[in-house]
Parts: structure tokens; C-alpha cells; sequence
């Protein structure tokens, strides 16, 4: 077990964290008039995981550029963009079902490019341009719908929000799918191997003849690529193509990121970890709402969590530098 | 012919030039000392030939091929590698992945998915090199960030020299290193030369030079102003022409 988790790059202590967090929110949830505790019945465990699964393919775009030691504040907002884009083009336009999926892959795609491409040509940090596409991204997602839901879309498409093949949630299996592949990519690819060598040490990867510009170009395009089929989720889940869908989910999906062992400096990332450090937050938040906490102490929790994690990693790192 | 020439090589940053018009040949198999204040355009130099820098003007050309317009990569492919005074190592990889960053082999997953990197090889090729520099080094699974110095420059001369380069330059390798890691250092520069690797040595420790190098090139405020023989000139006659008190 020990092994497999080193050879996954999934830290032990997330994986501890995600089990205790379970006890305590399976112990302290009400129970259902059969005598089960309502946090353990199937049907909580599939709203965790679809809960989780919209931000969860989130963090995976942290993941990827956070271990290149970069950032995107800007995935709640692109998401928010990838959905209305979506919506508009079947729904307002009255394209074909499939152009919600192009759609919002494209504009997620497309917003992560810009980004990548302003961090490379232009040399400005990726905090200020990600930050900024923030702002954009929304402002654009909300000039598009009008600042209005966009209702009403074909079955195909609600298909992968809502229906429940072999009884299991369609986003379960996209979220499942788009993790495998991330990882395969992280982790298993020379790709992988330049994105965590990148993030280390630039000159490292540069002196090795690495194409550093291509590679964070790619990187954020990945990102807004993922924050794309997050927004097609989104969009089915709910029937609507949605402008404030994703607001605050950066927060999210960088806590996820972090609290799965990928390093906030760059260098170490994992896939796995994220997806752990995904259910973590799902499980929180399940949790507190079943406990009848109010949704403003539950971002409170959620922004303590990430300090805290990141509070922790330094410590591990100033006492290893230490020995 | 020789296996590096440089023509006319010139580079300005702004309104500063820095090398005025550098000529230089090296051999195979020759160790050549790079010596110059601080300043001087030795590691300007050694960037425009490694194609970190490009040139403004001038020609570069390696193993026969005119090299100048070719990017890092493309010349680290035809056989130019570069260990850097930082030695440029991602300290959180380990050491096999370090070795070979940027060159990662790969196979099929499972025979279908492409681009999977081979790390059972990768492993064993890496410990390979490691032994054959008669060097040790704890585990080639641990992360360089936790090795001494003078492992650390190990595993970067390693690196350099997994893919059978034809020359290889070296920027300060000796200098944050203990005496005993100094001759392993040098030991390793023989070795490589008796294998017909040529290695440009850049270095302020003259002794150094002097042990490892047959030639000894001067750059002064970006010009070559001396190409010596070892056993032809002495370290005065060399610290001479570095502070330009030569006549």
C-alpha cells in the first residue's frame, strides 16, 4: 500500500486526512428514519463525487500549471465563460446539440491560450495576466447571456449532467476519464517530465534544450481546456448555460490542488493527490451542509484549509532543509 | 579540420558589445582552458555556443556543419553539451530523471499508448553512468536537492555525458567544490579526453587549468589576446595577459 502510494506521488497524509474527515462527518450527520446515517447512504456518496467533479477537473488544470511553478486565478471565471458559450450557440443560435460541447471546450481552450500567450510573449507574470482573465472572462461570460441564465437544452446534452448510466452519474465517468488521462500526461510522458522539471528549476530546463515557451503555452491552454469541460458539466447539470457559474471555484480547485501534495512552488504535482485532495473538499462541504452549516462559514472553512495546507508544506520544507 | 571554429563571432546587449569578433578552433580530443577577468565575455561566449544566445554576426561551426541559426536543442542533439557554474539541475527530480531531462526514452503502455517514459531504463542507464565514473552517489531514486555539492557536479558531468557528446563545456566546475572532489573533477576531464571528447574549461583557478588543459585561450574585453600552449608559456605570462599588462 505504502509503495503504491509513493509510486502514485499521492502522499500518505492527504490520503489519512480524507479518511479521518470521513469518520468525523459520518459520525456527526443526522440519521435517515431507517437508522442509517445520511452521509453514508449511496445516494450522498454519488452528490459528493458529482459535487467534487466540477471542480475537481478544475484543480486538475491547477495541477498542471501550479507544478510548473505557475498559477490560474482564472479558472472559475473561464468556466463561467465555457458555459454560457456553450448554451448560447444551441439554445440562442439554435445550433446542434454538439456545438455546446465544441463550444465550451473551445472558449475554455481559447482563454487559457490567451493566457499562455501573455505570460510567454509578454513576460508578465501569470498572477497579473490570470488575475486579469478573471475579470474578463466573466465580464465577456455575462455581456454573452445578457447576464441571464440560458435555459433549455437537448437531451443529448443534459445526458452528460444528469443521466446515470450503470447507475452512476455521467460526470463521475468524465471526471474519471479526464483524470486517468491527466495523469498518464503528468506523470508517465516526457511532457509530464518538462512540466515538473520546469517548475523546479527554469534554467535546468532550459539548459537541457526543453522548449520552455511551448510548454507553458501548452500548460495554460490545458488549464482553460479543463475549466472548458468543467463549464459543459456544469451547463448539463443544471440545464442552463450559467455566467456566475464557477464564481469562487479557483479557490476550489488551487486548495484541491495544493492539499494533494502538489508543490505551490513548483517542482512536484500529482494527479492522484489532487483527485484526493478533491474529495477532501467535496467531503467537506457535504458534510457541513448536512450538518446545517450556513454556505458563509463553509467558504471561511474553505479558505482556512488552504492556508493551513500551504502553512503545513512550509514547515515540512524549512525542517527537511534543516536535517 | 577542426571539430568547433568560430569566425568573427560579435554579440551586443543594447548598447553594450560584448564579444568583438571572436575567432576560435578546437580540436577533438583537446582540453582548452578559457581564461579572463571578470567580464571578459567568457560566458557570453560559451551561450552563443551552446545557442543559448544567438549571434549578431559572425559563423559557428561544429563537427562540419554550419550550426549558427540552430536552436539549444537542435545543438545539444549534434553533440555540444554545457554543465553550467549552477549546474542546472531540477533539485526536486531524481537523480536518473535529472540525467535524462530533456531526452526521456520512451515505449508503448501496455503496447498501445505512445510516449510512455521508459523509467526501468532510464533507471538502469543512469546507474550505468554513475558507476562508469567510478562516483558514488547514494541512490539514483533519491532527488538531487538532497546530495553534497560535489555529487550534485557528478551528476551534472553525467548528464553531459550520456549522449556521447563531442564536446563538452564546463563553467566553474571546480570552483564551490572540496580539494578531493577537485581531482576527481579533473580526473574525469582526462578520462574524457582519452576518449576523444574535447572540453573547453572555464575557470579562475589557473592551477586547475594548468593540470587539466593543453591549450589556454585569453579573453580580454570580449577579443581572444592570447592562444597559448601549456608547455610554451607559464601562469605569469597567462595572469599577464588576463589584467592586459602584457606588452
Amino acid at each position: 500500500m505504502l509503495k503504491l502510494l509513493e509510486r502514485t506521488h499521492v502522499r500518505g497524509e492527504s490520503l489519512a486526512v480524507l479518511l479521518v474527515l470521513i469518520v468525523i462527518m459520518a459520525v456527526l450527520s443526522p440519521v435517515t428514519g431507517s437508522g442509517v446515517r445520511v452521509f453514508l447512504t449511496a445516494n450522498n456518496f454519488f452528490n459528493i463525487i458529482l459535487a467534487s467533479a466540477t471542480f475537481g477537473i478544475l484543480a486538475i488544470g491547477a495541477t498542471f500549471v501550479i507544478s510548473a511553478a505557475g498559477i490560474d486565478l482564472s479558472l472559475g471565471s473561464v468556466l463561467g465563460l465555457a458555459s454560457v458559450t456553450g448554451a448560447a450557440l444551441v439554445v440562442t443560435l439554435e445550433m446542434p446539440w454538439y456545438f455546446a460541447i465544441i463550444g465550451s471546450l473551445c472558449a475554455g481552450a481559447a482563454a487559457g491560450a490567451v493566457n499562455g500567450f501573455i505570460v510567454t510573449r509578454g513576460r508578465v507574470p501569470a498572477f497579473i495576466v490570470t488575475l486579469g482573465m478573471l475579470g474578463i472572462a466573466r465580464g465577456l461570460a455575462l455581456i454573452i447571456s445578457s447576464g441571464r441564465g440560458i435555459y433549455g437544452l437537448p437531451e443529448e446534452i443534459l445526458f452528460l449532467g444528469q443521466a446515470r448510466p450503470f447507475g452512476v452519474p455521467t460526470p463521475v465517468f468524465i471526471l474519471l476519464f479526464v483524470a486517468l488521462a491527466s495523469h498518464y500526461v503528468l506523470a508517465h510522458t516526457p511532457f509530464g517530465h518538462h512540466t515538473l522539471a520546469l517548475g523546479d528549476n527554469e534554467n535546468s530546463a532550459r539548459a537541457t534544450g526543453i522548449n520552455i515557451r511551448r510548454q507553458r503555452m501548452m500548460l495554460y491552454t490545458i488549464s482553460g481546456l479543463m475549466a472548458g469541460i468543467a463549464g459543459l458539466i456544469f451547463t448539463a447539470r443544471v440545464n442552463t448555460g450559467d455566467p456566475t457559474a464557477g464564481l469562487n471555484y479557483e479557490l476550489l480547485a488551487i486548495t484541491a490542488a495544493i492539499i494533494g501534495g502538489t508543490n505551490l512552488f513548483g517542482g512536484r504535482g500529482s494527479i492522484l493527490g489532487t483527485m484526493i485532495g478533491a474529495l477532501i473538499m467535496g467531503v467537506l462541504q457535504n458534510g457541513l451542509n448536512l450538518m446545517a452549516v450556513q454556505a458563509y462559514y463553509q467558504q471561511m472553512a474553505i479558505g482556512a484549509v488552504l492556508i493551513a495546507a500551504v502553512w503545513l508544506d512550509q514547515i515540512r520544507t524549512r525542517g527537511r532543509s534543516l536535517q | 579540420m577542426s571539430l568547433l571554429e568560430l569566425s568573427g563571432v560579435e554579440k551586443s546587449f543594447g548598447p553594450v558589445q560584448v564579444l568583438h569578433g571572436v575567432n576560435l578552433t578546437v580540436d577533438a580530443g583537446e582540453v582548452i582552458g578559457l581564461v579572463g577577468d571578470n567580464g571578459a565575455g567568457k560566458s557570453t561566449l560559451m551561450k552563443t555556443i551552446t545557442g543559448v544566445y544567438t549571434t549578431d554576426k559572425g559563423r559557428i561551426s561544429f563537427d562540419g556543419a554550419d550550426v549558427t541559426g540552430r536552436n539549444p536543442g537542435e545543438r545539444r542533439e549534434s553533440g555540444i553539451e554545457m554543465i553550467y557554474q549552477d549546474l542546472a539541475l531540477a533539485p526536486q527530480q531524481d537523480v536518473a530523471n535529472n540525467i535524462f531531462l530533456g531526452r526521456e526514452p520512451t515505449k508503448r503502455f501496455l503496447g498501445l499508448l505512445p510516449g510512455f517514459v521508459d523509467k526501468s531504463k532510464i533507471d538502469a542507464e543512469a546507474q550505468h553512468m554513475i558507476d562508469r565514473l567510478g562516483v558514488h552517489v547514494p541512490s539514483i531514486h533519491l532527488p538531487v536537492g538532497m546530495l553534497s555539492g560535489g555529487q550534485q557536479q557528478t551528476i551534472a558531468i553525467a548528464r553531459a555525458l550520456t549522449f556521447k557528446p563531442k564536446l563538452v563545456i564546463m563553467d566553474e566546475p571546480t570552483a564551490a567544490l572540496a580539494v578531493r572532489e577537485v581531482e576527481s573533477v579533473l580526473n574525469l576531464i582526462r578520462q574524457m579526453r582519452d576518449e576523444g571528447i574535447a572540453t573547453i574549461l572555464i575557470s579562475h583557478r589557473l592551477n586547475d587549468v594548468f593540470e587539466a588543459c593543453g591549450r589556454i585561450v585569453v579573453l580580454r574585453r570580449g577579443n581572444v589576446i592570447a592562444d597559448l600552449k601549456r608547455d610554451e608559456t607559464d601562469m605569469a605570462e597567462v595572469v599577464s595577459y588576463i589584467v592586459g599588462a602584457h606588452g
